[in-house]
């Protein structure tokens, strides 16, 4: 057995989910398990419950309201995300999704997995960054709502607390967006990524260089003003066996401007 | 820690059985169902040999536990054939030699089968990337793309 004995359960609602979380600190929301078992195996994390979220209907869907608003469930697969015709009105989202690992993961892989996993290196938490997304938390006192500067606390960390859940994730219109990324690998891991959306001023949210998505504000859109903009944020990102510090942050250069570049040609 | 009693239908036989939690689908079928058909290349999702078919969609079934797999319909490479008689993706294989060791070949298999049913003329592109989650060690990776064009309408 690879994994640590572990109780499980499959909560009937989302209602019932919480309680099950709010009554044990080892438990754990299994979403698509692309992460989660993989890391059980590893035993990196030994919950004690996992509450398996799979069949709740309530986390799934995506829907296009009249003004461009596109609310995703957590639940909601990349494949399914790909696939979605109201997922076409932010383009970004389906090319960046489709670009996450292989046909297997996109299937089983979740978007709310994806940001709550909150790994430096996922394409996810820059691009939500960077298109403004909004974070849907249900918990025993109800739901709350917050922006991406408030979701990603750290690594592997995320403003979803002890008993709570990422229902659904809100991403306003728009479309002039951007991504790059640097992967080992066509569709691999990210060594680094950068996200960009232009709505009248330009944002840019850097992945790999930091716990969280390092958003930037470049004063134009203008290739120079990006690459300022990238060296004023004096960046000191980890080195691993894939890229030094300084190569990384060379990256997030080059990666931002790119991004930008994609943004601005939509 | 309390065992679950899960009913799963592979390649249509009904299996009732008990399973711990922890339990992953990949052992489940092959260590409780005796179907050693499905390999087991690398326990950390990256490989895809043990790639199945879960109620119509690939997946990797080192990365799904067995209880979830509870009222779900598995096809596995046992499922292919009928009999002896294999299907044309598997013949397209043998003719093609598409496999040096062999040990990819189940999970390639199933990733091939999933991509054909949804997209019957893939482009070679489409089929790169469908096959993109299987890893073959032996690098024979033209032969299989080669065998899975010559099936594709």
């Amino acid at each position: 057995m690879l994994l640590r004995e572990v109780e499980y359960a499959k909560p009937a609602s989302v209602a019932d989910a919480l309680g099950v979380l709010a009554q044990n600190d080892g438990a754990r929301a299994l979403a698509g398990g692309q992460t989660l078992i993989n890391v059980m195996k590893a035993r990196a994390a030994s919950p004690d419950v996992l509450v398996d979220l799979n069949g709740l209907d309530e986390l799934k869907g995506i829907e296009l309201a009249g003004d461009g608003t596109l609310t995703i469930g957590a639940m909601t697969t990349y494949t399914e995300l790909m696939a979605s015709a109201e997922a076409k009105a932010r383009p970004i989202l389906g090319e960046v999704v489709s670009t996450i690992a292989d046909v297997q993961v996109r299937n089983r892989g979740t978007i709310g997995g994806n940001v709550c996993a909150s790994d430096p290196t996922n394409h996810l938490p820059p691009l939500m960054a960077a298109i403004g997304a909004r974070f849907t938390i249900a918990g025993a006192n109800g739901e709350r709502e917050v922006g991406a500067d408030e979701f990603f606390l750290g690594v592997y960390m995320t403003a979803v607390g002890v008993g709570e859940l990422l229902t659904k994730i809100t991403i306003p219109a728009g479309k002039h967006d951007g991504f790059a990324a640097v992967t080992l690998g066509v569709d691999g891991t990210c060594i680094a990524n950068a996200a960009a959306s232009l709505d009248g001023s330009l944002r840019i949210a850097l992945g790999c260089v930091d716990a969280v998505p390092v958003v930037l504000e470049p004063a134009s859109a203008d290739e120079a003003a990006v690459r300022e903009a990238v060296r004023g944020a004096a960046l000191d990102p980890p080195s691993d066996v894939h890229a030094t510090a300084e190569y990384r942050t060379h990256l997030a250069e080059v990666l931002a401007v790119r991004a930008a570049r994609q943004a601005q040609e939509r | 820690m309390s065992d679950h009693p899960i009913t799963v239908t592979v390649n249509g036989v009904e299996y009732e059985r008990q399973v711990e939690a922890r339990k992953l689908l990949i052992h489940f079928v092959r260590d409780d169902l005796d179907l050693t058909g499905s390999h087991i290349g690398c326990d950390t999702g990256n490989c895809g040999a043990c790639s199945m078919i879960v109620n119509g969609t690939l997946v990797k079934s080192c990365m799904m536990l067995a209880v979830q797999a509870d009222g779900a319909t598995v096809e596995t490479v046992e499922g292919l054939a009928d009999g002896e008689e294999l299907t044309p993706l598997q013949k397209s294989f043998s003719e093609h030699h598409a496999l040096q060791c062999g040990y990819c070949t189940p999970g390639m298999l199933m990733s091939a089968t999933a991509l054909l049913r949804e997209n019957p003329s893939p482009s070679e592109d489409e089929i790169k990337k469908a096959l993109q989650g299987n890893l073959c060690r032996c690098t024979g990776y033209w032969n299989i793309f080669e065998a899975v064009k010559a099936v594709a309408r």
